[in-house]
């Protein structure tokens, strides 16, 4: 009894201290840009008065999400579809991107050693290599000693845009990987085992020789993990570092990309890294609390503004600014109040 | 007079009607309640049930691109684990509970039952995080290893100890799990165990019969429903275990061939999907379905032991 | 008589058949041995396992624990961020959620084991009761974010205090009717003839005989949902701020490990080892004094 007197009090206690903050905004989905999002809410916070809560619940969840109105935006890694975007009356723009990094575990082969084209990825992946020494990869690998080892391929066994990204690369390569798998969240792997998160991957192919795996490029880089070149379309191999993402951002064609759903995958030029991509904020164009929505267009309006250094420093790539300009105005013309008036 | 005890009885009556109303209010919602989430999932899973038929339960195909979506093998991979864990748990828990009834001194009976106990107690995400970082690595570089090399040449049972050497797979799986179930089974054997009355121990004591002796011919018998009950309890939770398996299964939705090959189980599968389907998607009705078969599966469990344990329920 | 004599006229045999029985004996009792040895082994094993698991908690967690971590929330890397909203968020649906659920399941409990011996309907509440004692979390999860989260246009922490409270029932329910199940019948015959009414004779007799075992019961609901991550995912989000309303996004210790253990950053990932090493010591503790208290009391 005495407990439930307790409880009551505590709960009356919650309807009184419950003072609204004013500036709140929710926003769910993708767990890749999960970092930058959060670093750039604490920095925000004194400069707007916003205070963003961001929670990584994944692409899909972010979409359903902002479909049900559960949340003030919503976050996806892969862009949402066109016809879902029009029923659902949503506003799709980028927000930041990053790259996808190939890590592996072969006794004798050092940073970035090894060179990969992406349709020997592909043929491991699909289990038609499965031997390090084989001739094909010895065939790309002059000066580099290939043990004779098993091939043991790591993916995430999580729904991830991670592995939409790499599924992605993987198709644009490999005619083959396109027809017999294709690109998706989670697909039907061919081979190998999966791992949950870019920390099991990591960790797998840490524990096992001969393992090859792929993750977020902050991953490989604050963990230091054995990363290897790829060659992209000018047929060139890369290494994968910022200038090499920064050149497939800016070699993207993102004026005739509708609702800003830009390819990054495989760009042209000879210094472009070939895995890259964008990842995306989603807001209805019709709020039911414009003020809610106002201080979430503001919160991005203040990130792309300053908050490209910090992006930087967490190994993410900031938007160009051209593109910046053409999401404001997408802002300002898209998302009206029942009067019709811009939001923002 | 008459009417006076009347009262009384109105009066423990109305109490009585109040409280037994109250506990079968309470009875009636959580029937509802509950029964809701399983009608709920049944009919999220209908568009997948509908488009596949009893495809869906046969089907090994697991491929979001082209919406093809089966359910054998996080159905054979949620079996075959919890099979296996029982299989491992079982002895270590009979030991520990014949331990803590028979031989243990008295003083330390206490103590070490609360510490068994206490492993009910670990969060199961714990499991994961401690499956994933020390006992993984654990499998990857010396056991499994060591048993391919040594057992793996062999005829017949060779072959269940293939592949590449992960350290995840059904047998790490299997492991955590039976970690888990352990102080579930062994502290229903020790209360069971206890429950035999003393002259019957006694007289076989009597007859010159050994410790062992008197639990195999005489304890064991008159408990065996009970602890094969106490049994299928350990394996309803093993089924259902989500995020301990996740972690050290190694998810992938083919067919393990050996026991080092990864699987998935229905709950991880659940967990590892979910986040990434859409509403209104194939793979969710999919997901949806998969906790429905599950439901079955733990149900057809749950009747078995319920049939074996009604004896021991009735006394 | 016969026996004596019998055995009288075969003295060798007699030798013999005690020298047999004397070998039998040594085998009997080398097998008793055996067996003592192997419960002494498992035993040792079982210990062992919880030893090795406190100690990775120790070893990983323990060096990252300082005064940040309850005086400091979650912030973004490199930041030197704590753990306190994600400690309180915890505290605040747990203790809800289980106040929330034990008193259902103690009452569904009382019903079966008192009220619904042999009746459909409880056979059925049994059943439906014991099934979800197995179900995924995620499930449950599921199915409150359509029954609260959705129709109320938002992520709340009193929905993820409800996904907890259902789960919190079925273990409630299940300890509950297995307490008063073992109550003797002279216990209930002896408050009866006293004149009790059933009601009474339930609250005040069987509760107080079965209070061990109900409350080990709601300890075991309360480890469980102390370390629930998936139900909480779709009904209180997580929030990365300062937030003690129930009608926000809250946060939650297991969801901040699930999203920090998997990070890219070490020190997020410190914070995802100390979290575990704060849970699990928590409920570890909670449990053992639970244990003293009911045993001091008795």
């Amino acid at each position: 009894m005495k407990i439930n007197t307790v409880l009551a009090f505590a709960l009356a206690g919650y309807a009184t201290t419950a003072v609204a903050q004013a500036q709140q905004i929710t926003g769910a989905g993708a767990t890749f840009p999960a970092p930058v999002y959060s670093k750039w809410a604490e920095s925000a916070k004194p400069a707007t008065g916003i205070e963003l809560n961001y929670q990584a619940i994944g692409s899909g969840g972010g979409q359903n999400q902002i479909l049900n109105r559960t949340v003030d935006f919503g976050a996806s890694d892969a862009p949402m579809d066109a016809a879902k975007l029009a029923s659902g009356n949503i506003l799709q723009f980028p927000a930041v991107m990053g790259a996808v990094v190939v890590i592996v575990n072969i006794p004798g082969v050092e940073m970035d050693a090894l060179k990969l084209p992406g349709e020997l990825l592909a043929d491991i992946y699909a289990g038609t290599i499965s031997k390090w020494n084989d001739p094909k990869l010895v065939e790309a690998n002059r000066g580099v000693t290939l043990p004779n080892l098993a091939i043991a391929p790591v993916y995430r066994a999580d729904g991830s845009g991670t592995s939409f990204v790499y599924t992605s690369y993987l198709s644009a390569v490999s005619a083959d990987w396109k027809s017999k798998v294709g690109a998706a969240t989670s697909v039907k792997w061919p081979a190998g085992a999966g791992a949950k998160g870019n920390d099991g991957v990591a960790a797998t192919v840490r524990n096992t020789k001969g393992s090859i795996g792929y993750v977020e490029n902050a991953y490989a880089t604050q963990n230091k993990l054995i990363t290897v070149q790829l060659r992209n379309k000018a047929r060139q191999f890369v290494k994968p570092t910022a200038a090499a993402f920064n050149a497939a951002a800016s070699a993207g064609n993102w004026r005739d990309a509708k609702n800003f759903a830009v390819d990054l995958i495989d760009q042209a030029g000879d210094t472009s890294w070939p895995i890259v991509s964008a990842t995306f904020i989603l807001l209805p164009k019709d709020p039911k609390d414009p003020g809610r929505s106002a201080n979430v267009m503001k919160f991005f309006d203040w990130a792309f503004t300053n908050g490209a250094a910090t992006a930087q420093a967490l190994e993410y790539i900031p938007l160009p600014g051209a593109v910046q300009d053409a999401v404001r105005s997408a802002w300002h013309t898209e998302i009206k109040n029942p009067d019709g008036k811009p939001v923002f | 007079m008459q009417q006076a005890r009347r009262t009384a009885s109105r009066g423990a009556n109305l109490g009585d009607f109040v409280f037994a109303s109250l506990t079968r209010i309470a009875g009636v919602f959580v029937l509802v309640l509950l029964g809701a989430i399983i009608v709920t999932l049944f009919i999220g899973g209908l568009p997948a049930f509908e488009k596949f038929g009893v495809g869906f339960l046969t089907s090994t195909d697991w491929d979001p691109v082209q919406e093809v979506y089966g359910a054998a093998v996080p159905v054979f991979g949620t079996v075959v684990t919890a099979v296996l864990a029982l299989i491992v748990s079982v002895p270590l828990a009979f030991g520990i509970a014949f331990y803590l009834t028979e031989l243990a001194p008295q003083w330390l009976r206490r103590p070490v039952g609360t510490a068994i106990e206490l492993l009910a107690a670990v969060p199961s995400i714990i499991y994961g995080m401690w499956g994933f970082f020390v006992i993984v690595p654990i499998m990857a570089q010396y056991i499994q290893p060591a048993v391919i090399d040594s057992v793996g040449e062999l005829p017949l049972i060779g072959p269940l100890f293939g592949g590449p050497a992960f350290g995840t797979g059904i047998l790490t799986a299997a492991l955590i799990l039976a970690v888990m179930i352990i102080p579930f089974i062994a502290a229903t054997m020790r209360d069971v165990f206890l429950t035999v009355p003393p002259v019957f121990k006694e007289s076989a004591y009597g007859l010159g019969c050994t410790t062992w002796e008197v639990m195999r011919s005489i304890v064991i018998p008159y408990t065996r429903t009970s602890v094969v009950g106490g049994i299928m309890l350990g394996l309803g939770r093993a089924l259902g275990e989500t995020m301990a398996v996740t972690f050290v299964i190694g998810n992938t939705n083919r067919i393990a061939t050996t026991l080092f090959g990864p699987g998935n189980t229905i709950a991880s599968l659940v967990a590892l999907e979910f986040p990434e389907s859409q509403s209104g998607s194939l793979k969710l009705s999919a997901l949806l379905a998969l906790g429905f078969i599950l439901f079955v599966i733990s149900f057809i469990v749950l009747a078995i032991s319920r049939v074996l344990l009604r004896p021991r329920l009735k006394v | 008589m016969s026996a004596t004599l019998s055995s009288h006229s075969t003295l060798p045999g007699a030798i013999k058949n005690l020298n047999v029985a004397k070998a039998l004996g040594r085998r009997r009792s080398r097998a008793s041995t055996v067996v003592k040895a192997l419960c002494v082994l498992a035993t040792l094993i079982g210990l062992a396992l919880l030893a090795s698991i406190l100690l990775t908690l120790i070893v990983r967690g323990f060096g990252g624990i300082g005064l940040g971590v309850f005086t400091e929330v979650t912030k973004p890397p490199g930041s030197n961020g704590g753990l306190l909203n994600a400690i309180v968020g915890s505290l605040i649906q747990t203790v809800i959620g289980v106040a929330i659920g034990t008193p259902v399941g103690l009452l569904v409990g009382t019903y079966l084991a008192e009220y619904a011996r042999g009746s459909t309907l409880g056979n059925a509440v049994r059943f439906v009761s014991d099934v979800l004692l197995s179900a995924p979390s995620i499930l449950i999860g599921l199915f409150i974010y359509q029954l609260v989260v959705a129709p109320f246009g938002g992520f709340s922490g009193i929905a993820g205090c409800i996904a907890l409270a259902v789960i919190v029932i079925p273990i409630v329910v299940r300890t509950t009717e297995d307490m008063l199940s073992l109550i003797p019948v002279a216990m209930r015959e002896a408050a009866m003839a006293l004149g009790a009414p059933k009601w009474k004779m339930i609250v005040q007799v069987c509760y107080r005989a079965a209070k061990d075992g109900i409350v080990t019961g709601v300890l075991l609901a309360v480890a469980r949902v102390a370390g629930e991550t998936a139900p909480l995912l779709f009904t209180s989000l997580g929030n990365l701020n300062w937030s003690l309303s129930l009608t926000k996004p809250m946060a939650s210790l297991p969801v901040t490990i699930y999203q920090y253990a998997g990070s890219a950053f070490d020190d997020w990932v410190q914070l995802a080892w100390v979290g575990a090493l704060l849970i699990t010591f928590g409920v570890l503790a909670i449990n053992i004094l639970a244990r003293v208290v009911l045993r001091g009391g008795k």
